[in-house]
C-alpha cells in the first residue's frame, strides 16, 4: 500500500491571536504517513501554535487542515484521534499509571480484556512493566515521561503529537529518551509530529526537519541536508555552527560565484541565494569544512591569526581573525598528532567553494 | 548492630554536644513563640475553659443553703425528712434573711420547681414568728408545700455543686422529681426546632455557595490575568465591607418595598398588594449568609483550581474524552480537597453565625446563635448559654472529626 504523501497537510494556514500580529503566516506544510517531522524554531516562532491547531485546541485565522485527506477545522480535539505528549507530561496526578493508559480506552468503551493487552504493550514498550499500580507522583521525570509516551499511543491514534517533550529532564536521561522515542517510532510506524527547539534532539529523531522562524517555514528538509545546504541565512545559523562573511557578489558564473568581502579582498563561493552581479550576501561556511594547512588544492587559501584557544575534550576549538572576521571558529580534533597551537599564531586556512554558501543578505 | 557511643570531636558524646549547640536556638524560638503562646491562652484556652466550667457549675445555691444542703444529703427522698433538715433549713433562710440576699435562690429553686418564688417569699416574711425547737412542724404551717415531699426532692436535687441540666435543657429535656431524665412539656421544647433549623441552614448555606463559587472560582483561575484580578477584587469587595453594612444592604434590597420585590412585581411574578415575605424568616436568612459566606469558598476553591494545569484537560480531550467527561473524571476529582476545605469553612462559619440571622432572619429565621445570645443579655441564664455554645463547639469537632473520616484532613488546601 502507497503512503498517503500529504497525511497531514497544512494549507495556507495563518493564525494571529489578537488581530494584530500573524504567529503563523501562511503555512505550508505536508507530512508523509509515517514520517516523524520535527518543528524546529527558537520561542515564539509559531512551532507550537501549529501543533495546537493541528490538536485542535487553537483553531486557524485562515487556510485549512487536513488529516488523511479531511478537513478537521470542525472536528473538536476529542474526535481528532491525535494523541499528544505535553511539555509537562499532564499526566492526572489523581489516576494510577494504569488508570492513566485506561482513560482513551475507557472513552472509547473498549471492552477491559481488551484494553488491558493493549496497556500491557504500551507499558512493556517504554520498559515500564509493573509500574501499574504507581501514582505519577512516585515516578521519576523519565518514567513520567514514558507514562505519557505509552499514553499517547495506547489507543493506536493515527498521529501523535509531542510538544517538547524531554525539556524537562536532564541531559543524559534526555539524550537516552531520544534513541527510545526514536525507536518506537521506527518500531510501529506511527506518525509523530514533534516540537522542539533543541537542534541536536531534531537532528538527532528526524526524517524531516521544519525549521520555523517569524510564523513560516524557512526549511523542511532531512537533518543532513539541513545542515550541509542550508538554504538561507537563518538556517545556516541556527542550526550547528556556522561562520559566516559579509560581502558583494561580483561575478557569477555557473556554480561559482566571486564575492568581494568587507575588507576588500575576494572569495569563490557557491551562489545559493544569490542570481546577480552586484547583489549583497553573507558567506556561510561550517568551521569542519576549513582546513589547517591543506595538503590538497584548495578554492580558498587564506592566512589567520589564533586569538584564543578552547579546550573541548574531543576537540579542541580555535577563535582565528581570518579576513577581518574576528569570530571565525575552527575545529581541531584531538588526535595523538596534535598540532602545536599558541596563541597568536598564524595559520593557513584553506576551503572549497562548494561548502561556502553565499545566501541571502539578512 | 553495633551500640557504639559516638563522640563529637571534643570527647563528648554527639547527642549532647547537638542538644547544646541546639539550646540557643530553642531559646529563641521559645522567646519568638511565648507572647503568641500567652495570647492564645488568654483568649483562647481559657475563656473556652470558662464556658464549659460555667456551664455545669451550680455551686451558687450551695453556698447559699450549706447547712440545709449538708443536713438533707442523709434524706432518702421517700417520706418527709426528720427535724434536724428543717432546722437546718431555718438556720440558712435565717441569715438569707439578714444579709437579704434570698432572692437569689428564688430563681434557681423556681427553675428547680415552679412554686418555689411564693414558698420562699411567705416563709422568709414569717420566720421573725419562729420559735426554737420543732422547726418542721411550724415550717408546714407556715405553708403546706413544706410538707410536700416533691418540694424537698427539689431542693434534695439543687445540691450538688455540678449538674448537667442545662445541656438536657438544650436538647428540650429536664429532670423530673425522681431525677429521671424526661422530655420537657410539648410547649416548652424549641431548641431542637433550633439546632436542626441551624444545621439545615448551615447545610443548605453549603451547596448553595458551592454552588455559585465554583463557576466563579473556575473563572478566577482560567480567565486572563487582566480579566481575573477584577473578578477577584469583585470577590473580595464584599469581604473588606463591615458585615453589618451588608446585612443592611440586604435588608434594604429584601424588604417588602425593596427593589427586589419591586422587580417581581414589574415582571409580573406578583402582585403588588400581595407581595413575598423575603425578609424576617428563613429566606433572608438564607440568601444573606450565602453572600457573606460566599468568599469562603471562593477563595479555597480558586487557590486549588489555580495549581490544576490547564494542559490536564487539553490531554483529556486529546485522548478522546468530551469535554464534559474530562471535566467530570479529571478536572472535578482534582478539586474536591478545595471544595472539601470550603465546604468545611462555609459550615462551620454558618452553623455559629450571628449578626445576619438576628437581623434578617425574624423569628422562623433565627438560628441557635441567637438564642446564645438572648441568654447571655436578656434572660442573663450565663450557664445555659455556656452549655448551648459548648453543645456547639462539640457539633463543630464532630463534624471536623467525620470530615477527618471520610475525607482525611491531610486532603485539605486552602493555598
Amino acid at each position: 500500500m502507497a503512503k498517503n504523501k500529504e497525511f497531514v497537510k497544512f494549507d495556507n494556514v495563518d493564525k494571529s491571536y489578537d488581530g494584530k500580529i500573524l504567529v503563523v503566516k501562511g503555512l505550508n506544510l505536508d507530512i508523509e504517513e509515517g514520517e516523524f517531522v520535527t518543528m524546529l524554531g527558537p520561542s515564539g516562532s509559531g512551532k507550537t501554535t501549529c501543533l495546537m491547531m493541528l490538536a485542535g485546541f487553537e483553531t486557524p485565522t485562515h487556510g485549512e487542515i487536513y488529516l488523511d485527506g479531511k478537513v478537521i477545522s470542525n472536528i473538536p480535539p476529542h474526535k481528532r484521534g491525535i494523541g499528544m505528549v505535553f511539555q509537562n507530561y499532564a499526566l492526572f496526578p489523581h489516576m494510577t499509571v494504569y488508570e492513566n493508559l485506561a482513560f482513551p480506552l475507557r472513552v472509547r468503551k473498549i471492552p477491559k480484556d481488551e484494553a488491558d493487552k493493549k496497556i500491557d504493550k504500551a507499558l512493556s514498550m517504554v520498559s515500564l512493566h509493573g509500574f501499574e499500580a504507581r501514582m505519577p507522583m512516585q515516578l521519576s521525570g523519565g518514567q513520567q515521561q514514558r507514562v505519557a509516551v505509552a499514553r499517547s499511543l495506547v489507543f493506536d491514534p493515527q498521529v501523535v503529537l509531542m510538544d517538547e517533550p524531554l525539556g524537562a529532564l536532564d541531559k543524559n536521561l534526555r539524550e537516552s529518551m531520544q534513541y527510545e522515542i526514536k525507536h518506537i517510532h521506527e518500531s510501529i510506524g506511527v506518525t509523530v509530529v514533534y516540537v522542539t527547539h533543541d537542534q541536536t534532539e531534531a537532528l538527532t529523531m528526524s526524517n524531516r526537519i521544519a525549521v520555523f522562524n517569524d510564523g513560516k517555514v524557512q526549511q523542511l528538509s532531512s537533518p543532513d541536508e539541513l545542515y550541509e545546504q542550508p538554504v538561507n541565512s537563518f538556517v545556516a545559523e541556527f542550526i550547528g555552527e556556522n561562520n559566516k562573511f559579509a560581502g558583494q557578489v561580483t561575478d557569477i558564473s555557473g556554480d561559482k560565484c566571486k564575492v568581494k568581502l568587507d575588507n576588500g579582498v575576494e572569495i569563490l563561493a557557491n551562489p545559493i541565494a544569490v542570481k546577480a552581479k552586484g547583489e549583497k550576501t553573507k558567506i556561510s561556511l561550517r568551521p569542519e569544512r576549513a582546513i589547517i594547512d591543506p595538503k590538497d588544492k584548495m578554492d580558498n587559501n587564506h592566512k589567520g591569526k589564533i586569538e584564543e584557544i578552547i579546550y573541548h575534550g574531543d576537540h579542541t576549538r580555535l577563535r582565528v581573525d581570518l579576513l577581518g572576521n574576528k569570530d571565525f571558529i575552527l575545529k581541531v580534533p584531538n588526535s595523538t598528532a596534535r598540532l602545536d597551537l599558541k596563541k597568536g599564531n598564524e595559520l593557513n586556512i584553506g576551503w572549497n567553494s562548494v561548502d561556502c554558501r553565499a545566501l541571502d543578505p539578512k | 548492630m553495633s551500640t557504639e557511643q559516638i563522640l563529637s570531636s571534643d570527647g563528648l558524646p554527639l547527642e549532647v554536644s547537638l542538644r547544646k549547640a541546639e539550646r540557643k536556638n530553642k531559646l529563641k524560638a521559645l522567646f519568638l513563640v511565648g507572647p503568641l503562646f500567652l495570647f492564645l491562652i488568654i483568649t483562647y484556652v481559657f475563656p473556652i475553659g470558662d464556658m464549659l466550667f460555667r456551664s455545669i457549675d451550680d455551686r451558687k445555691i450551695t453556698k447559699m443553703l450549706p447547712n440545709t444542703f449538708t443536713a438533707i444529703e442523709k434524706w432518702d427522698g421517700q417520706n418527709l425528712p426528720e427535724e434536724p433538715v428543717y432546722a437546718a433549713l431555718y438556720e440558712d433562710l435565717a441569715y438569707l434573711k439578714k444579709t437579704k440576699t434570698y432572692g437569689k435562690i428564688i430563681a434557681r429553686l423556681n427553675y428547680e420547681k415552679g412554686g418555689f418564688s411564693s414558698l420562699i417569699k411567705k416563709t422568709v416574711r414569717k420566720l421573725g414568728k419562729f420559735e426554737d425547737g420543732n422547726y418542721k412542724e411550724q415550717f408546714i404551717n407556715v405553708h403546706k408545700r413544706w410538707g410536700q415531699p416533691e418540694y424537698l426532692v427539689a431542693l434534695k436535687n439543687a445540691a450538688p455543686n455540678w449538674t448537667y441540666a442545662k445541656y438536657l435543657k438544650g436538647v428540650d429535656l429536664k429532670f423530673d422529681q425522681n431525677g429521671d431524665i424526661v422530655q420537657q412539656p410539648e410547649d416548652r421544647r424549641i431548641h431542637k426546632i433550633l439546632w436542626l433549623r441551624t444545621l439545615k441552614v448551615a447545610f443548605w448555606v453549603t451547596i448553595f455557595c458551592f454552588i455559585l463559587a465554583y463557576p466563579i472560582s473556575y473563572l478566577l483561575a482560567t480567565l486572563p490575568m487582566k480579566y481575573s484580578n477584577l473578578l477577584m477584587i469583585c470577590v473580595l469587595l464584599p469581604f473588606w465591607t463591615s458585615l453589618l453594612v451588608r446585612t443592611s444592604s440586604w435588608m434594604v434590597l429584601l424588604q417588602q418595598q425593596g427593589p427586589i420585590n419591586d422587580l417581581i412585581v414589574m415582571l409580573g411574578l406578583a402582585a403588588n398588594d400581595n407581595r413575598p415575605e423575603l425578609m424576617y424568616n428563613v429566606i433572608g436568612t438564607f440568601v444573606a449568609m450565602t453572600q457573606i459566606l460566599l468568599p469562603f469558598m471562593v477563595l479555597p476553591l480558586y487557590s486549588v483550581m489555580k495549581t490544576i494545569s490547564p494542559s490536564l484537560m487539553r490531554a483529556g480531550k486529546s485522548l478522546g474524552g468530551t469535554p464534559f467527561v474530562a471535566f467530570r473524571k479529571i478536572y472535578f476529582p482534582l478539586t474536591v480537597p478545595g471544595i472539601g476545605a470550603g465546604s468545611l469553612l462555609v459550615f462551620i462559619l454558618a452553623i455559629g453565625y450571628y449578626i445576619t440571622p438576628a437581623l434578617v432572619g425574624g423569628a422562623s429565621g433565627s438560628l441557635i446563635s441567637n438564642t446564645i445570645a438572648y441568654h447571655m443579655k436578656s434572660s442573663l441564664d450565663w450557664s445555659f448559654a455556656a452549655a448551648l455554645g459548648t453543645m456547639l463547639l462539640v457539633g463543630v469537632l464532630t463534624i471536623y472529626w467525620i470530615y477527618n473520616k471520610l475525607v482525611g484532613i491531610d486532603n485539605i488546601k486552602l493555598g
